[in-house]
């Protein structure tokens, strides 16, 4: 079975990919609403959402990073510039998307091309740093002079004098895809379990498999060979008389246009765009996404970055009752100090969690959770072939 | 005339303040080859070991004081410090204000440790890792600090101030010749300024004049052959990296009064000295220092009225935009060795 000039491994890969991210509203929410699990369902809109966008950006930040290894820490630039594309097309047209998400690809092509002609005379850390200090010029900017444009501090939003000129009499008054209403969602009740089908997380989870098909194809083409060699030896090819800058500048767009989607779709699903969004923390969560997930790997990014957005979900929301109530099983005394100890990893201090887990991924397993799933499943293959090496070669993964 | 020298003088303590954090970085990166992004959480560490101390001298009992009373006639209740009763109500007094510049002396060896601990137990492994790798390790390590801090002293800022004979502003201008109150300048700013100045002057007296410093900048222009000599450098190293979390601790101590620390002053110190290290050199000691030094005073420059009106929004800038025209006209840095990191 082939499609789309895809072989048939990847077809079948693509088709689990876009079975699992439309059936999303209904795998994750696999404890019923009256559970006490109910906490850890995430089948809700705004979280689904979050999951689409963030593995949007994901996907794009790994065409660059994956793939040629140019470690950008000033990608939340593109986010920014994307949101507030967007929202200037509410403000000037209408709350259609379809406008806005154009120019949002668009305006961060633009940004891209010119950051990345710059910034990718230089490579190694001189890439990271040039590039964050793009991303802290625009922040900065977005903050102070371009007020105008930006609306500073609070964050650029439609108000009811803007001119909105293809507002008709009936058009929706939030954002909406020709006429589809983003935040408006079918439920459906099955004995104790509720689903949500959200319009806006289909349409963003819709954008997420077109985009990754995208990347499925560069992965596999010979420009997504070509950046492959550009992060194993760039030297060898400079040699060999290819001009390695057209690629990584390719790239480098490529990934910039993902990040500002990705950016316009957060402010399709909620009609705002603040500065805040282009700081250089939010481009340190891209590379952690990608990182934790597995740089270089297709499946990485979106698994990270599902991951990240889940964790900082749930574990920020896990209080002192609930935690009462897991060890509460337990002696008074053990249970305090649990209690104690678990304070550090959730509720507010979600992040200490995400930098500790971060350090370890990096530290123990270079290649991500992709590739924590390749060593047990290879561990367990060999197990079942009968060599004894196998327990041999398991133990240190296990150890670490 | 005057509006220069103010702006000068603006420019010195921010400056100091980016010259000792980049002081640390390059030193690591010169001596271990490593790209440190906690450096700018040991920073924030040594701000907040300041804000612990005044609070353990400020750590007090309550006692019934029989000479006051409240508006009911009761016996008062009078908070005591502990150091009022150890050592008398005129010393305590003075040990709690003067806790900043104490709070030094706590600092230098809490920040060795701390270095060491860092050095041996993570950095070390990193030495052969790619710098990305090194980059992204240090990240997550600085979140964490970040993250520690924060939640043992929570979100908001913390006033922590400079001993009260330091409070007033010092009448510059009319040293200099120009009419009383033109130029008024902090005196603590004066004092962190003078302070850095003998913090860089004692480790660059370090290397130059003693033996030890001999071995490791000796180790940093050939590592390998040093340690054909029969020389310990990874010892030495470390030791460094304990000296350059040393140096961003007390940096951190001293800009306490000047900026009251929150948890992520690290974070946002850390993006700007890297610039200054790039632009003074990886690995450039002096580099460091003058880099810190010039782009202090070009941002306060930048933010002087008349240069605004003329480019807006330069202030927000400046320092970003010489950053990137230094990087790709001369990569190695203002100071920066040839053929170091000049890909």
């Amino acid at each position: 079975m082939k499609m789309l000039g895809l072989s048939k491994k990847d077809t079948t890969f693509l088709l689990i990919v876009i079975a699992l991210t439309l059936l999303t509203p209904i795998l994750l929410q696999p404890f019923p609403a009256s559970s006490t699990l109910a906490q850890f369902n995430a089948g809700y809109p705004d979280l689904m959402q979050r999951f689409a966008i963030f593995g949007i950006f994901a996907i794009g930040f790994n065409i660059l990073f994956g793939l040629t290894g140019y470690l950008s820490f000033g990608h939340a630039a593109f986010l920014g510039v994307g949101s507030y594309s967007v929202v200037w097309m509410y403000k000037l047209l209408g709350y259609n998307v379809v406008p806005g998400l154009i120019l949002a690809i668009i305006v961060s092509a633009l940004f891209a091309l010119l950051i990345g002609f710059v910034s990718l005379r230089r490579s190694g850390i001189y890439f990271s740093i040039l590039t964050l200090a793009f991303a802290q010029m625009c922040y900065n900017l977005a903050y102070s002079v371009l007020t105008p444009l930006t609306n500073g501090e609070t964050g650029l939003q439609v108000y009811t004098n803007d001119a909105q000129v293809l507002m008709g009499e009936n058009s929706p008054t939030s954002p909406h895809f020709f006429g589809i209403v983003m935040n408006e969602s079918a439920t459906w009740n099955v004995g104790g379990w509720q689903f949500v089908f959200n319009n806006g997380y289909y349409f963003t989870a819709i954008i997420a498999i077109l985009v990754f098909y995208l990347s499925l194809r560069i992965f596999r083409s010979p420009f997504g060979l070509m950046l492959r060699a550009i992060k194993t030896n760039q030297t060898r090819l400079n040699y060999t008389g290819i001009n390695t800058r057209p690629y990584t500048l390719a790239a480098f767009v490529i990934s910039g246009m993902y990040a500002g989607l990705a950016g316009g779709l957060m402010a399709s699903m909620d009609p705002l765009a603040g500065a805040e969004r282009m700081q250089w923390t939010a481009s340190g969560e891209v590379v952690l996404m990608v990182i934790l997930g597995g740089a270089g790997t297709l499946m990485g990014p979106i698994l990270g970055a599902g991951f990240i957005k889940y964790f900082e979900n749930i574990f920020s929301k896990i209080n002192d009752q609930v935690l009462h109530g897991w060890f509460a099983f337990l002696p008074d005394g053990l249970e305090n100090f649990l209690i104690g100890v678990s304070h550090f990893f959730v509720g507010k201090s979600w992040h200490l969690t995400l930098g500790l887990l971060f350090m370890l991924v990096v530290i123990f397993l270079p290649g991500g959770l992709v590739e924590g799933g390749q060593r047990i499943a290879n561990a367990f293959r060999k197990r079942k072939s009968g060599g004894d090496d196998a327990e041999t070669e398991a133990q240190p993964s296990a150890a670490e | 005339m005057d509006a220069i020298i103010l702006q000068i003088l603006n420019g010195l303590d921010k400056g100091s303040a980016y010259a000792l954090i980049a002081l640390g970085l390059t030193l690591i990166f010169g001596t271990l080859g490593v790209v440190n992004f906690a450096h700018g959480a040991l920073f924030m560490i040594g701000a907040f070991v300041a804000v612990t101390l005044q609070r353990i001298l400020s750590l007090s009992y309550e006692q019934i004081d029989p000479e006051k009373t409240d508006f009911l006639g009761n016996p008062l209740k009078v908070q005591v410090p502990y150091v009022d009763s150890w050592f008398g109500a005129d010393v305590g007094a003075w040990l709690i204000d003067w806790s900043v510049p104490i709070a030094i002396v706590m600092a230098i060896p809490v920040m060795l440790l701390v270095g060491f601990i860092m050095e041996r137990g993570l950095i070390k492994h990193f030495y052969k890792r790619p710098h990305a790798d090194q980059i992204l390790v240090t990240f997550g390590l600085a979140i964490v600090l970040q993250e520690l801090v924060k939640y043992f002293f929570g979100a908001n800022p913390i006033q922590t101030g400079a001993p009260d004979a330091f409070a007033g502003s010092m009448d510059f201008g009319s040293l200099l010749g120009f009419p009383p109150n033109s130029i008024m300048y902090p005196y603590w700013r004066l004092v962190y300024f003078l302070f850095a100045a003998i913090v860089i002057g004692g480790v660059f007296a370090f290397l130059q004049f003693t033996t030890f410093g001999m071995v490791v900048r000796a180790g940093m222009a050939d590592r390998e052959t040093v340690g054909l000599l029969g020389i310990n450098i990874d010892k030495r190293f470390t030791l460094m990296f304990g000296l350059a979390a040393a140096v961003a601790g007390v940096a951190g101590v001293m800009y306490t009064p000047i900026l009251a620390p929150n948890y992520h002053m690290g974070m946002d110190f850390l993006v700007l000295s890297f610039v200054v290290v790039v632009v003074g050199g990886m690995g450039s000691l002096p580099g460091a220092v003058a880099a810190g030094f010039l782009l202090g005073i070009l941002q306060s420059f930048a933010s002087m009225n008349e240069i605004k009106s003329l480019i807006p929004g330069i202030d927000q800038v400046i320092i970003y935009l010489v950053a990137i025209i230094i990087l790709l006209t001369r990569p190695r840095g203002l100071m920066g060795r040839a053929g170091v990191m000049e890909e």
